[in-house]
């Protein structure tokens, strides 16, 4: 027979049961719509927190204080520790190699006043390298120079959503004045936005110098984090021993484990975090396959119905001299074909469902040629996997008795 | 030019053996036109299963146009069937919801033939046994018994064969389209076709020219009739 013919039988017979093969369809495209939505959601997050964790820099890594240790047994924390100083942020930019900037930062969060308006944010405390250690860019105006971290000058950038709450949208306030806790500041520019909403975002930030920080806001002369730069992602690992080296023996603690500070590499966090949403991706896809193996076995149900129903002309076609190959095909092409149409409403389904889960709630989702080829491979799969035992019962069975039944 | 020597059948079910052919031979040249005639139970839907290749006897020889085929395979005899006899069965077993076109074809999609000859065979073939051009493309459920049945001959006649097979083809007809149905296959017959017919009724029988009567699995009578 030939494969037209295989395939023209396969549709009429698909065809002759309307509801039947659609129903069974229907199982098929929940499955493999399920498997193709879970998938583009777990890959979307997972490239959006990819992008978002990139975005706070390149080649980025982060000096984070650890426990304060004092002579008493309790710890105060991881972070809590206010043992990190400039002295070490310029320590690490001139003794460590292969540095590209360094960057310190003193923040916390003040209540801030501008013309009537006030908001609450982040003030972070840095000096002129941050913009490149952190992919910052500047809209308006200019960032902190070095000049203004050695005079203490009060002066202040401000991110674009904290312009926008303090000043409104679209407005250029340069050379206006902000009251952060009651000091006066200067707004001397505004840096462009980096997108990224909630925690953490660059937005909603004001910076200023860091020695400013320190004398008039925090009252201390430690600072929160260090952020550097590296030359290059292959020298990250390089890099961070570098620091950790030096900063233990800057802190005269001779023990690693006991350090008062942590080395974080940014390729480590990316792939924590893309280990937990590939995690995630795996189980959301795992437990759609369910759904797929019980659509499988739908195609299998009806296939045995198709084939005891049809038994007659299975025994027709056997005297007219149909082999058991021929036989056999006919009915995997009739599986194959049912889950294959699933699979393809399934695809626009699943893709469906992705668009409208980024249309309505705005997550992101990311539909990949990789899952279309899966799902129409599982799909081809199931066809062949679950269509092949009626098939073989199909083919085996005798024309004489075939002819017979009743 | 096919030959059948000293077969015998033998059904096995549990331990009880059940003889259904004992030891007949007989031979049935081309261009005959013969009745298999017996009560049931006698083995004739034994012996035409094994004319058809549809089944292979316990023992003994079976030379169809000189070959011996009682011991091929499944497959192997599936050939024969597809390239060499046309059945005709008494429940028809057309295909439901298909057309009357694409009924007749299907012997031809498995002998690989292409789609537009077989479609040319094939009204060849219905037009041969005198169905009416108007009812190609009805479905085949929505025919009256004779026509089916002389669609199931036309289809049995595309692959050319050797033989044609036609078990209890009246069956399921009343006496007067029957009549047609024998008559189709007489002009067959007179076309050169060789035609055997099984049956149990002795009417039709003699709508042959030669009639072997079995009984309990055994011929009791090979005669040839006179009209």
């Amino acid at each position: 027979m030939l494969i037209t013919d295989l395939f023209e039988e396969a549709y009429l017979a698909i065809w002759a049961n309307k509801i039947r093969s659609g129903l069974t369809i229907l199982g098929i495209v929940i499955g493999i719509g399920s498997v193709i939505a879970m998938i583009s959601i777990g890959q979307g997050a997972t490239g959006s927190i990819e992008t978002s964790i990139q975005s706070m820099g390149s080649n980025l890594i982060t000096v984070m204080p650890g426990f304060q240790r004092t002579f008493s047994p309790v710890a105060t924390g991881r972070g809590a520790a206010q043992t990190l100083a400039i002295e070490d942020a310029e320590a690490i930019a001139k003794e460590v190699p292969f540095v590209q900037a360094v960057a310190p930062e003193l923040s916390r969060r003040y209540q801030v006043v501008a013309k009537g308006k006030n908001t609450n944010t982040q003030v972070v405390g840095t000096v002129a390298s941050y913009p490149n250690v952190k992919n910052l860019e500047i809209e308006q105006g200019s960032f902190i120079s070095e000049q203004n971290v050695r005079s203490q000058s009060k002066v202040a950038v401000l991110g674009p959503t904290t312009r926008n709450d303090l000043f409104g949208e679209g407005i250029i306030p340069i050379g206006e004045t902000i009251r952060i806790n009651g000091i006066n500041f200067k707004v001397i520019g505004v840096t462009k936005s980096k997108g990224g909403t909630g925690f953490g975002s660059q937005d909603d930030m004001i910076f200023i110098p860091i020695t400013t920080a320190q004398k008039f806001l925090a009252g201390a002369d430690y600072v929160s984090t260090i952020s550097v730069q590296a030359e290059s992602s292959q020298l990250m690992a390089q890099v961070q021993t570098g620091i950790t080296n030096l900063l233990l023996q800057r802190h005269n603690i001779a023990n690693p484990e006991m350090a008062d500070f942590s080395v974080l590499n940014q390729q480590d966090i990316l792939g924590a975090v893309s280990s937990i949403t590939n995690t995630m991706t795996i189980l959301l896809a795992a437990i759609a396959g369910i759904s797929l193996i019980v659509g499988g076995i739908g195609i299998m149900n009806m296939m045995m119905t198709t084939v005891t129903e049809r038994t007659r002309e299975i025994g027709l076609r056997k005297a007219i001299g149909a082999k058991r190959l021929d036989i056999s095909l006919q009915f995997l092409a009739e599986a194959v074909m049912l889950t294959f149409l699933g699979g393809a409403a399934g695809i626009i389904l699943g893709s469906g469902l992705a668009y409208g889960i980024t249309f309505f709630t705005g997550m992101a989702t990311k539909i990949s040629s990789f899952s279309i080829i899966l799902a129409f491979s599982v799909s081809a799969g199931i066809g062949i996997g679950f269509g092949y035992w009626p098939a073989q019962k199909a083919a085996k069975l005798n024309p004489i008795e075939a002819l017979r039944y009743e | 030019m096919i030959e059948v020597k000293n077969i015998t059948k033998i059904y096995k079910s549990g331990n009880v053996e059940t003889k259904a052919l004992k030891d007949i031979s007989f031979s049935i040249s081309n261009g005959e036109f013969v009745a298999i005639i017996g009560p049931s139970g006698s083995g004739k839907s034994t012996l035409m299963h094994i004319l058809g290749c549809l089944d292979a006897p316990t023992n003994g020889q079976y030379f169809f146009e000189g070959k011996d085929v009682s011991r091929l395979s499944d497959d192997e005899l599936a050939d024969i069937r597809k390239k060499k006899i046309g059945f005709v069965f008494q429940s028809f077993n057309l295909l439901p919801r298909a057309t009357v076109l694409r009924n007749t074809v299907l012997p031809l999609a498995y002998a690989n033939i292409s789609k537009s000859e077989r479609v040319e065979i094939a009204k060849k073939s219905l037009l041969s046994v005198g169905l009416d051009e108007k009812l190609f493309y009805h479905l085949s459920n929505q025919l009256s018994g004779g026509e089916v049945q002389r669609v199931a001959i036309a289809r049995a006649l595309v692959n050319n064969p050797t033989i044609i097979l036609a078990d209890e083809p009246t069956g399921n007809l009343d006496t007067k389209t029957g009549e047609i149905v024998l008559e189709t296959f007489q002009t067959l017959n007179k076309q050169g076709r060789t035609v055997v017919l099984i049956t149990h009724e002795k009417y039709i029988a003699e709508h042959a020219r030669r009639t072997i009567s079995l009984k309990d699995g055994e011929i009791i009578e090979d005669i040839v009739n006179h009209r």
